[in-house]
């Protein structure tokens, strides 16, 4: 069984996954963020691959990602970091990131490597699940990763039925219209968002993201999902820090306490 | 009078030109261009949008626009050349036919704000006209690269209404510009349309814009059977910056092999220099702005920042249409340096008596590195006129 798999049976609830952005705030900081992560008790870790031209980024990611860039970080970096990662974390591991430095590397290559390092699932926003069921599924159908897709309050309920077939590990709930970034409170609009994909009782789990930021809005989205995913908020956090490790404990413990 | 059917280089049914394009699009977009796809097509056959785009382009923009033999110009290359005179159209360039073709769309989908994204200005310029005249709100997005080397175009932009936004982010240029376009639709996506500028984005967005620029080789095919007897050129030439005007151009002479069809991207300072924007020469297939098409990527799928003097041309990618064009051989592609392109640029105002848009001196650049026979017929689409690069030149002028 798959380690996302794994987790949601045994929690199924107040699940935390915090997105990261590798290379930063330093180029091999990202083996150090991912460690303390776990110890500090996320449950997920989403490690973003920083891209030139991140589309559906707010401006905290595309800043994380360009400083990482200047960093020097790379996919075969990324892939390095990772295996040693894999070496002392055993919570699940995402890569993020955009379709085109995958389909650069080779999209059979890309997922193979991604898995043979032991990463568990992939997000790619800009693959949209038809392109990836028409044109590659056959191609990578093999190799044992998880697709995550995302599904937002503009998605109609028969392609979140669609989209919930085509996943595995669990369906990214968008919170709403917007790229990511930090929000302070949700608003009532996107409660009912929720409200409604919970309704459907669909076949994935599903984690809330974009706009997640404290313990507030971590509470609510975890009413109505099975857990949420926090980025910009972490990015920001980890940004200026003197101490990566005590920030990274406090951040997790700001929000689960 | 003999019909071409458009079947190998036009859009299939998936949304593909051969294998380039599709919509590579996050799901926050998916609702918005399946909108638009399911329903361009029906929009723009409707009988009350033909007359109205129709009359606004005759009684607006000014079409058509003449098809003027260049008498010294043929004389110089010893070949039949003529201009056909984008730069005679209200707002001076080829980019108008594409905004007053989307403004109709967009009211007739109920949206009521509109954003656009723009290099040269000329495409901000078009959409904040046409946003002028239908009262209608425009927020521009322009890199602070261009705002500085195309400031005659932002007071044009700022006086008929529309917001400029200053893009600080990557070089600074086209292709930042259209990411922050993409970015304001992803958090808009109810109320605002997005008028996208060239022949680029995802499906259906290439195949729309080449549809209303294909006005341009309609127009000429007329003109031509009045002054030479028959519907076709021997040789047309345009820029490439995303593509529009050269798909424009090229668009009803598609299928017939006698007419070459020749496009001009900006070298910059030259292709061994790495400052380029030569995107097919140098480029790679990848995904990028919603299509796949050929992009300029480092070796981990990167996005190269390009240069070219001409910010209409200053883009790492082109639209799927030439992508295909140049993958199946139908289209020649060729490159001109700023320096090329300049000098042709005060090579046509001494010989004509015209300024043209920097954009459209590359493709003037290519009379020298083509072969000309006598008889050939040559058009070369002027896509706009000057007047915005008139700093440039003058930095640049030897006026002796
Ligand atoms: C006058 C002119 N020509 C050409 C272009 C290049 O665009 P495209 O390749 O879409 O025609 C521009 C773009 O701004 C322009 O202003």
């Amino acid at each position: 069984m798959s380690r996302l798999k794994t987790l949601f049976k045994h929690k199924n609830s107040n699940i935390l996954n915090i997105y990261i952005t590798a290379g930063f705030p330093a180029l091999n900081d990202t083996i150090l963020i991912v460690q303390e992560l776990e110890k500090a008790g996320a449950d997920i870790v989403e490690i973003g691959m920083p891209f030139s031209d991140p589309l559906a980024d707010g401006p905290t990611i595309q800043n994380s990602s360009q400083k990482a860039i200047e960093n020097g970080i790379t996919l075969s970096k990324i892939f390095e970091q990772v295996t040693e990662i894999r070496k002392i974390v055993q919570i699940p591991l995402i890569l993020m990131g955009y379709f085109n430095q995958v389909l650069k590397f080779g999209v059979v290559q890309f997922f193979s490597k991604a898995r043979e390092v032991g990463i568990d699932g992939l997000i790619i926003p800009d693959l949209p699940v038809d392109v990836y069921k028409n044109e590659y599924a056959s191609l990578v159908d093999e190799i044992d990763l998880d697709l995550i897709f995302m599904i937002t309050p503009q998605t109609s309920n028969e392609r979140i039925r669609m989209i919930d077939k085509l996943s595995n590990g669990f369906l990214y709930l968008v919170s709403s219209h917007s790229t990511t970034g930090a929000q302070q409170v949700l608003q009532p609009s996107q409660i009912e968002h929720f409200k409604r994909v919970k309704t459907m009782n669909l076949a994935n789990p599903t984690l809330i993201g974009f706009g997640i930021s404290n313990h507030d809005t971590f509470t609510t989205a975890c009413q109505y999902a099975n857990g949420a995913i926090i980025g910009s908020a972490f990015i920001n956090a980890i940004a200026n820090a003197s101490d990566l490790t005590a920030t990274i404990h406090q951040f997790v413990l700001s929000i689960t306490r | 009078m003999k019909k071409y059917k458009h079947m190998h280089y036009q859009i299939n049914d998936k949304g593909y030109y051969g294998e380039f394009g599709g919509a590579y699009i996050p799901e926050m977009l998916h609702a918005n261009i399946e909108e638009l796809r399911t329903r361009y097509l029906s929009i723009i056959a409707q009988e009350d949008f033909q007359e109205e785009y129709k009359d606004l382009l005759s009684n607006y923009v000014g079409r058509p626009t003449p098809l003027s033999y260049a008498r010294r110009l043929s004389a110089k290359y010893k070949s039949k050349i003529y201009l056909k005179r984008e730069d005679l159209t209200h707002t001076g360039a080829h980019k108008i036919n594409n905004t007053v073709g989307q403004i109709l769309i967009a009211k007739r989908m109920g949206k009521t704000r509109i954003i656009a994204e723009t290099g040269a200005g000329q495409h901000g310029v078009a959409a904040a006209t046409v946003c002028a005249l239908m009262g209608m709100k425009c927020i521009v997005y322009m890199g602070e690269v261009d705002i500085k080397r195309q400031s005659p175009n932002v007071t044009r932009m700022k006086m008929l209404g529309a917001e400029v936004r200053v893009v600080k982010s990557g070089s600074r240029t086209l292709k930042d510009a259209t990411n922050e376009a993409i970015r304001d639709w992803i958090n808009h996506p109810v109320d605002t349309y997005y008028i996208i500028g060239s022949v680029v984005g995802p499906h259906p967005y290439p195949d729309m814009v080449a549809r209303f620029q294909s006005v341009i080789s309609d127009e000429i095919q007329k003109q031509l059977k009045k002054t030479e007897g028959r519907e076709f050129p021997d040789k047309i030439i345009a820029c490439v910056g995303g593509g529009s005007n050269a798909a424009g151009a090229f668009y009803h002479f598609l299928d017939n092999k006698e007419v070459e069809l020749i496009a001009v991207e900006g070298e910059g300072l030259g292709i061994s220099s790495g400052k380029t924007a030569a995107t097919i020469r140098t480029g790679e297939e990848g995904v990028f702005q919603g299509s796949k098409t050929l992009l300029m990527q480092d070796q981990d799928g990167q996005i190269v920042e390009p240069y070219s003097i001409s910010a209409g041309l200053d883009y790492p990618g082109v639209g799927p249409f030439h992508a295909h064009l140049f993958k199946s051989g139908r289209g020649t592609y060729l490159v001109a340096t700023d320096k090329e392109a300049l000098a042709a640029a005060f090579e046509l105002t001494k010989l004509e008596g015209i300024i043209p848009a920097l954009e459209s001196a590359h493709a003037l650049a290519a009379l020298k590195k083509i072969v000309l026979l006598p008889d050939d017929i040559v058009v070369v689409n002027l896509s706009g006129r000057g007047d915005k690069d008139l700093e440039i030149y003058s930095k640049n002028g030897n006026y002796e």
